[in-house]
């Protein structure tokens, strides 16, 4: 089973419905306890870095998912969840993230050519092959909506990145953590098949 | 690189989807749930849901038929009418919604734009402006084009620009439902007074107006009459933008 984490950021309303669409078992949990049950987990996330980690600590999750982490079962980070595998966030101020990913999450820079935040569809290129994300033949744009970007320590986590002022990564993988920016639940065709493929992995690769 | 979008308005009335001009005249066009269905088979860019009687009537099924497409459209929506205060927007967003359009709200309580922005951060405000040409001003009107504000274009603009909105969405009444093209000398106007992205509405009648619209700054194109009338749809839209050099969304 596919378990959502509801740690009180945001609405999961479309990304439960993304998940069942694809015809996969999901829960969305607010027991902390309930973790150790799925096989694989989502951490979703909307907003502020700083209060979403510190939502996600004062509601207990951090020990249940440092566990299935550690246990090499799958976990998919989205937007602000991508960002919370970080170590640290500097979004008013800076704050602690999970370091599942090693990296810091940076503001993007904001101009009149890409006015902050980057909201809408981007392509998204491909830098090595992932089980979770390969993209052989053509680009398939992605929906965004987000104003830091996650900026990894080892180029060799980076899978995939976009471009918006600078190039920056949009999906991150290390073992068996992956991490996306866009939001496959809002991303039609492509975003479902995301969610396909994460629901398909084993978590090695 | 970020995309130019094409986004297909739908006009509610009750449960129902309508069209009209000059913001009167609305003719029933059809079911929400099964035009968003299309849409969504079509792959449209975003889509934005307005009930045109909300903010005279006080109610809205907004909720309710947003919370039946979303069940089966994996897409951004954007929904507005009659919104005015934070709880209105957050069950909005837990219906589904990722952006609230705020137009009458915004002259007649424009500290909700802020107040939007604050909680669920700017990208989840659009700020709506209607208006009519007289002479060489624009004039703002709220309540669906019914009531004239003294307020002049730009200076809105500006204003809810300030007041945090994420991006601004200008519809020409003159131009509503004509299919004459959008009025470019309004977009002009509120793309020179504001760094926000701009989406014009108001006028499209064919795909050459949709590439009017964003030469002149647009980064969105709204339209309605475009795509329920007659067989145009947002993949040959997409089409002949990418031909002419605009980068569009690739499905």
């Amino acid at each position: 089973m596919i378990g959502i984490i509801d740690y009180g950021v945001g609405n999961l309303r479309s990304l439960r419905n993304a998940v069942d669409h694809v015809g996969l078992d999901v829960d969305v949990l607010t027991d902390p306890e309930a973790l150790a049950s799925c096989d694989r987990l989502i951490l979703p996330g909307v907003g502020a870095f700083g209060s979403a980690a510190d939502s996600l600590r004062a509601r207990g999750f951090e020990p249940a998912l440092r566990a299935h982490a550690a246990a090499g079962k799958p976990l998919l980070g989205i937007c602000v969840g991508m960002q919370l595998l970080a170590d640290v966030g500097l979004e008013f101020g800076e704050h602690r993230g999970l370091g599942l990913i090693p990296g810091k999450v940076r503001p993007l820079e904001s101009s009149r050519e890409h006015p902050i935040p980057h909201v809408g569809w981007n392509d998204v290129k491909s830098q090595r092959k992932h089980p979770v994300f390969d993209v052989p033949k053509k680009n398939v744009d992605y929906y965004f909506v987000h104003s830091f970007y996650f900026d990894p320590e080892s180029p060799d986590d980076v899978v995939a990145v976009s471009e918006y002022g600078r190039i920056f990564a949009t999906v991150v993988a290390r073992g068996n953590i992956v991490g996306c920016q866009f939001h496959p639940e809002k991303s039609q065709a492509g975003g479902l098949a995301f969610l396909e493929r994460f629901a398909a992995w084993d978590g090695t690769c | 690189m970020l995309k130019r979008r094409i986004i297909p308005v739908l006009l509610l009335r009750g449960d129902r989807v309508v069209k009209g001009k000059q913001f009167t005249d609305y003719r029933d066009t059809g079911n929400p749930v099964m035009a968003t269905r299309v849409y969504n088979a079509q792959a449209a860019d975003e889509l934005l849901f307005l009930d045109i009687e909300a903010t005279v009537t006080g109610r809205s099924r907004l909720a309710e038929i947003l919370s039946r497409v979303s069940e089966e459209a994996f897409m951004p929506f954007a929904v507005g009418g009659g919104i005015r205060t934070k709880a209105e927007v957050r069950a909005l967003i837990a219906a589904g919604a990722d952006k609230v359009v705020i137009t009458t709200g915004a002259v007649e309580r424009p500290e909700v734009v802020s107040e939007v922005a604050e909680t669920f951060g700017s990208q989840c405000v659009i700020a709506g402006i209607d208006v009519r040409r007289e002479g060489n001003r624009y004039a703002v009107y709220v309540r669906s084009g019914r009531v004239r504000t003294e307020l002049e274009l730009q200076d809105h603009v500006r204003k809810l620009d300030e007041l945090g909105a994420g991006e601004i969405l200008v519809n020409s009444i003159d131009q509503d439902g004509m299919m004459g093209g959008y009025d470019l000398d309004m977009l002009a106007r509120a793309v020179e007074a504001t760094n926000k992205p701009v989406i014009v509405c108001g006028g499209a009648g064919n795909f050459r107006h949709l590439e009017e619209g964003l030469r002149a700054g647009a980064h969105a194109v709204a339209c309605a009459s475009l795509f329920h009338f007659g067989d145009n749809n947002p993949p040959r839209a997409r089409a002949y933008l990418k031909n002419v050099g605009f980068p569009v969304k690739t499905v």
